[in-house]
């Protein structure tokens, strides 16, 4: 393909859903106006979307294969000569993998959201803002100017604030929420009528103000708390990091990543170099996230919707990784590797941190435990095991392996990770993308309810939804590193990389990190597979020989609920024996509905599930649209795990290229 | 003979004098027909005063080339008085264009606040006329003539809202400081008038190189002390006591004047006399400078701050404290200035205060805009209720905000409503879930926040603030390099906090409201403990007319509060606050065109700098005098 063709496909991919952006708050033209105004925009999401994907596939195959160093389909223009900035646009092998998550991951998140358009305000901005995002993202991953990619940077996080603080929390707290109005509503109308009813009006209001201050952590102030985390943390990260990149650019005499990647450093100075490094590390650790600047994740993915996870943990914590390839190592090595090691140190913090956080969010809480004996159906609910939380944190410990590989410093040690970066995109992605699914089907996220015994509520995917089982089974061993699929060749390469880090860079001390990233792999894998089992495995069958077997255990803590619960107390509990049976019985409880005191205790998942999910045990197995938007996940992992020279052949020779100084 | 007339009578370059000058005839003029015109004619004047600075701002262009000179010394054709060059023509066309925003932002709020037409129109005329001087002014004399013809009229326009105390006191610690701070001026000037023997700008400059050593001290003196004027109208700290009450008293298109072409009056001011008369001293005022530079933004923001949200006035008063912090980052290129090694990097620097001040000039006429807007809404609002929820308006502003003299003689009558009320429309909380009801004025808004903090997109802001780093950095004052990035951090704090306010959701917790029937003490703390405190006096009427429309949750906001007024009413309007949320839509007042039509033109204007920052950085790269 000419270098015009290409030239004009990577700008119409950066220009395109900033226009269709536009187009989505306009209202739609006749002809495209569909059932209503709300299908017309997701659709016209899908659109614009699938064409930017379309252009990004086109890109792909024109891209110059066999040299994948060199800057390919390159723009050049002037846009502020007092400052020397300019539009300079361009892939490489580096950039053009992430380019294409990036189109793939946006447009299976709009064709999602066109069959189940997350709860909140307009669809309209909703769509726009998604554009905004893709926009931002693409432009981050095609610039090749310092000041234009912190203003593609920063372009993301406005429309991400958004998309967590006004569509987050999706059907729990919004269910909730109904039904704090209804109930209620009698309550008003009975303010001058006798006391009976005013009993009851308090009672409903306590319920809700209850479920409303635990369920509702997700929901309301709590999300919006999350987002404003999010939005400060990586502002303050980006601030720091725009003095670093103006550094580089005042000090280097330009903004232009190329030109300042062939010096390799040769014109700023061990100092600059330094302060730069510091600077720009502090603004992109925050985002990919590593180690102690990593508190925002968490929260912003527990309170985010489904496609605003997958989009944070698919692309926006790969922007962080992509500017220490693309802009640190090269523009300025000595400053790179100075902070190599401490880099490194951070990154296996996080490997461990992130697994131990999972583990202890995936095995059962021991004060769950400590609640079997009389009295315990009024312990406070314990810590809640979500499972949006733990994919969050895991995420911390795979973006560990990535910083690792990075701090290497050696072709290898980089070329893992950026396989790992497209690893990671795809199967948190998938991961986010079925969590949302397991919300939607039982009203909650949380861990500890969703392996529940085998009471009716409980997932036990592998009986009620096997598909949807089987799903989150590959994408969990897929996100341990199982060989053979795309988890396993980047964490393999990074923890290779580490063996042998570059000359001058403490061995014995990469030795270390490298035992503890294989530490932290053996983790991922317990609590990967502690996370199936409690979710996958368990008896579907809610009643019969299992209510018998455990009613004995269930009988003192649930004396007051048990005609409400015996038929859903199914706690036969083959899956997680250590389960308390004392949480099953709190949970039917408040599924049941029967004694308001009680359900107080479980209306976090009781009101929020019990009504929807439904204890017929009839869990909707995969839907078409959700298996069109995993399919392609699917099927990327199982490529990528079995071809990795489809990656490798791509960003090996540009890493070459980059560590050589573009020579 | 000859020469005596020669010199007596010049040759005067009308062509170049033409903006000031038709901006000061046309005062007049007004001020004129104002005595001739009938009282349904008089807003006329303000569309004449329109079109009048519309005309100034064109008569720029003949200008462009920016080489003229007039009122010359005879025996020296080099040494002027006044200067169109490029420097001059860019800061008329700053000066003019805020003036005539803040004209059109005036043309609504004259009529709304009975403001005496030809007064107002005429003094900010003249003010505009003696700003549109300044910069151009290459002689002492004409420099503190023409500080003083922007100064004077402001004073009077500060105080102009007859009969209202605040107004007043604003007025007089304005004037007060104001005319002290140009009273040291005038003795600096007189200083260096002493050393030098010259009022002119190039032969201070020249003399300033070789003074006599038993004058030394004084020189320096002098040029110390001229700075003080200058200073002072920048708002620089410690010359700043006087903005937020100055602010918050004045009308707000004159507060919004003040914070734009006010500080364009200081800071040009302090370029000609620094860069342009004071360059061999610059170890005296460029230290100066800088350390003014680090104190008036650290202190402008860390106030900025400390804003509660819930005060009256607090919206104002944040623009008035981010004003100071801005000042601060307009005098850093100044200062850098002070440490560039030759006259062309000194005029580099200069460019970038120039290239920020016009980002500045744009957005905060926006913000200011925009708050008017805000506020007007609001008070067109306040008719809606009823006696009784006048009542629980105030006793519940007194619970908020702690201002117990006004409410008290308000719940007398229903009438002094619109007065008290003046406050409570420019309040921070008063443009919460501003989305919801003024879609594009909060976009707008989001928008001028996101340029004063330098954030995407706002990307103007951002350049501007880039090009003033450079210039610092370029200086190698890399502490101050610091300062600034600890203040723009700072301010993004409460930049965000405002913009995320206005996209915040209308309804936050539906769960809140019933309960309040039932009087649940559980929820009553969520309520407080769900969200910010919610703009009580505008939601009151709204909660009203949702009971009345709305047969759902019927809950007599009114009586459950004066029954028990002070903490419980607070909590009732707090709860109809949230009723009232859902239905703001219902109550949506029309928005003056003119006020409309500022915010669009401030708008168009910050987005397309945004487009094409280099319209207004180009100033930063070449010499502009």
């Amino acid at each position: 393909m000419s270098q015009n063709v290409m030239q004009l496909l990577l700008a119409a991919i950066v220009v395109l859903p900033l226009i269709g952006a536009v187009a989505a708050l306009l209202p739609a033209p006749p002809g495209l106006r569909g059932r209503d105004p709300e299908q017309a925009v997701l659709r016209h999401g899908v659109t614009v979307t699938g064409l930017v994907l379309a252009l990004a596939i086109a890109l792909a195959a024109g891209f110059d294969h066999d040299s994948p160093e060199s800057m390919q389909a390159t723009t050049d223009i002037r846009w502020i000569p007092a400052l020397d900035i300019r539009i300079h646009l361009g892939i490489d092998g580096i950039s053009l993998p992430l380019l294409v998550m990036t189109a793939l991951l946006t447009f299976l998140c709009a064709l999602y959201s066109y069959f189940k358009m997350p709860a909140g305000p307009s669809p309209m901005a909703f769509v726009a803002l998604l554009l905004v995002l893709e926009a931002g993202t693409l432009a981050t991953f095609a610039v090749l100017d310092l000041i234009l990619f912190f203003l593609a940077f920063e372009m993301v996080l406005i429309p991400m604030y958004f998309l967590i603080a006004r569509w987050g929390g999706q059907e729990g707290p919004a269910r909730a929420g109904d039904f704090a109005r209804t109930a209620p509503a009698t309550a008003t109308a009975a303010t001058n009528t006798p006391a009976t009813e005013i009993d009851a009006a308090s009672t409903a209001a306590q319920s809700v103000a209850h479920s409303d201050a635990s369920a509702g952590d997700q929901s309301g102030s709590g999300r919006e708390r999350a987002a404003w985390q999010f939005i400060l943390y990586t502002l303050l990260g980006s601030v720091v990091m725009l003095l670093g990149l103006l550094l580089i650019g005042l000090k280097g005499g330009t903004f232009d990543m190329v030109a300042l990647a062939s010096d390799n450093g040769a014109g700023l100075s061990h100092t600059t170099q330094l302060i730069a490094v510091l600077a720009i590390g502090i603004g992109l650790a925050v985002k990919a996230p590593m180690w102690p600047l990593h508190s925002w994740l968490p929260d912003a993915h527990t309170a985010a919707p489904t496609v605003g996870s997958v989009l944070l943990a698919g692309v926006l914590l790969k922007m962080g990784t992509y500017g220490f390839v693309r802009i640190v190592l090269p523009i300025a090595p000595d400053g790179a590797h100075t902070f190599a090691p401490y880099l490194a140190a951070f990154a296996v913090v996080g490997i461990i941190y992130g697994s131990l956080a999972c583990l202890a969010l995936a095995l059962p809480s021991s004060d769950q435990r400590a609640e079997v004996g009389p009295g315990a159906t009024l312990a406070p609910t314990g810590r809640k095991a979500d499972l949006k939380r733990l994919i969050a944190y895991s995420s911390v410990g795979h973006m560990g392996f990535v910083l690792l590989g990075i701090s290497t410093l050696t072709p290898t040690g980089i070329n893992g990770a950026l396989f790992a970066n497209i690893a990671h995109g795809l199967i948190t992605g998938l991961l986010f993308f079925l969590v949302g699914a397991l919300k939607e089907r039982f009203g909650s996220t949380d861990l500890n309810y969703l392996a529940g015994g085998a009471r009716a509520s409980g997932a036990a995917l592998y009986g009620r939804a096997p598909r949807l089982g089987g799903l989150v089974v590959f994408a969990a061993v897929a996100s341990l590193g199982l060989p053979g699929l795309a988890g396993f060749w980047g964490e393999m390469l990074a923890m290779f990389g580490a063996y042998e880090p570059a000359a001058g860079l403490s061995r014995p001390a990469y030795l270390t990190f490298l035992a503890l990233a294989g530490v932290g792999t053996l983790l991922t894998a317990a609590y990967m597979l502690v996370v199936v089992r409690r979710v996958c495995m368990g008896e579907p069958d809610a009643g019969g020989y299992g209510a018998a077997r455990t009613a004995g255990a269930a009988v003192p803590v649930a004396v007051g609920a048990a005609a409400g619960a015996t038929g859903a107390t199914a706690a036969g509990d083959l899956a997680g024996t250590e389960q308390t049976s004392s949480a099953d019985s709190r949970r039917s409880n408040g599924s049941a509905g029967s004694d308001s005191s009680d359900s107080t205790d479980g209306s976090d998942s009781g009101a929020g599930s019990g009504g929807g999910a439904g204890s017929d045990g009839a869990i909707a197995d995969v839907r078409g649209y959700e298996l069109a938007a995993w399919a392609p996940l699917v099927a990327l992992t199982v490529i990528a795990g079995l071809w990795p020279a489809v990656l490798l052949g791509l960003t090996d020779p540009a890493v070459q290229h980059l560590l050589g100084g573009g020579s | 003979m000859n020469t005596i007339a020669a010199s007596a009578v010049q040759s005067i370059d009308w062509l170049a004098i033409a903006p000031p000058t038709i901006t000061a005839v046309l005062g007049l003029v007004v001020l004129v027909a104002d005595l001739f015109l009938a009282e349904r004619h008089k807003p006329l004047l303000g569309w004449v005063s329109v079109a009048g600075l519309a005309i100034a701002g064109l008569s720029l262009l003949p200008l462009r080339d920016g080489d003229r000179t007039t009122f010359c010394l005879v025996s020296d054709g080099n040494v002027c008085s006044y200067v169109a060059d490029d420097f001059t023509i860019v800061i008329q066309l700053l000066v003019l264009g805020g003036a005539l925003l803040t004209a059109l932002l005036s043309v609504h709020a004259v009529a709304e606040l009975k403001l005496p037409a030809g007064e107002y129109w005429f003094l900010l005329l003249s003010s505009a006329a003696g700003a549109a001087l300044l910069p151009a002014s290459r002689d002492l004399a004409t420099l503190v003539i023409a500080l003083e013809v922007a100064s004077l009229p402001a004073f009077a326009l500060v105080g102009l809202r007859r009969g209202d105390r605040l107004a007043a006191e604003a007025a007089l610690k304005f004037f007060l400081s104001s005319v002290a701070a140009t009273a040291v001026t005038l003795l600096g000037v007189s200083f260096v008038y002493a050393t030098t023997g010259s009022m002119h700008v190039a032969e201070i400059a020249d003399g300033l190189t070789h003074v006599d050593s038993r004058l030394e001290t004084l020189a320096q003196a002098g040029v110390a002390l001229t700075l003080i004027g200058f200073a002072f109208k920048t708002a620089a700290v410690p010359f700043h006591f006087w903005v937020p009450d100055t602010y918050v008293g004045a009308p707000l298109p004159v507060a919004a004047y003040l914070s734009v072409i006010g500080k364009a009056v200081g800071f040009t001011g302090l370029i000609v006399v620094t860069v342009r008369a004071f360059p061999s001293y610059a170890d005296v005022w460029g230290p100066a400078m800088a350390a003014l530079a680090a104190l008036t933004m650290t202190v402008g923001n860390v106030a900025a701050l400390r804003q509660r949200p819930d005060r009256a006035h607090s919206a104002v008063r944040l623009l008035a404290w981010s004003s100071v912090g801005q000042a601060g980052y307009l005098l850093v290129p100044i200062a850098a200035a002070g440490y560039a090694d030759s006259t062309a990097e000194a005029e580099h620097a200069i460019g970038a205060t120039v290239a920020y001040a016009l980002m500045y000039a744009a957005v905060n006429l926006g913000a200011f805009a925009v708050v008017a807007l805000v506020a007007q809404t609001t008070q067109t609002a306040q008719p809606v209720q009823s006696a009784q929820a006048t009542h629980t308006t105030h006793t519940a502003q007194a619970a908020q905000t702690g201002q117990t003299a006004q409410p008290a003689h308000a719940t007398e009558t229903a009438e002094p409503a619109q007065r008290s009320n003046d406050g409570a429309g420019h309040r921070l909380t008063d443009h919460r879930a501003l989305y919801a009801t003024h879609p594009l004025a909060a976009l707008s808004l989001g928008f001028f926040l996101l340029c004063l903090a330098g954030l995407p997109p706002g990307v103007i802001g951002l350049f501007a603030k880039v090009t003033v780093f450079s210039a610092v950095v370029d200086a190698g004052l890399g502490w101050l390099a610091v300062v600034m990035a600890v203040n723009v951090v700072i301010a993004l704090y409460y930049y965000l906090q405002w913009t995320a306010a206005l996209f915040r959701a209308p309804t936050a917790v539906p769960a809140t409201v019933p309960t309040a029937a039932s009087a649940a003490p559980s929820s009553a703390g969520e309520a407080s403990a769900a969200g910010e405190p919610v703009p009580v006096s505008a939601a009151v009427p709204e909660a009203q007319v949702v009971s009345g429309t709305a047969p759902g949750p019927r809950v007599d906001v009114g009586t459950l509060a004066s029954g028990t007024p002070g903490t419980a009413a607070h909590q009732a309007a707090h709860r109809g606050a949230r009723t009232g949320e859902s239905a703001t839509d219902a109550v949506r007042p029309r928005v003056p065109a003119p006020l409309a039509a500022t915010v669009a033109l401030t708008a168009a204007i910050a987005v397309a700098l945004s487009g094409a920052p280099q319209l207004v950085l180009r100033f930063a790269s070449g010499t502009l005098f």
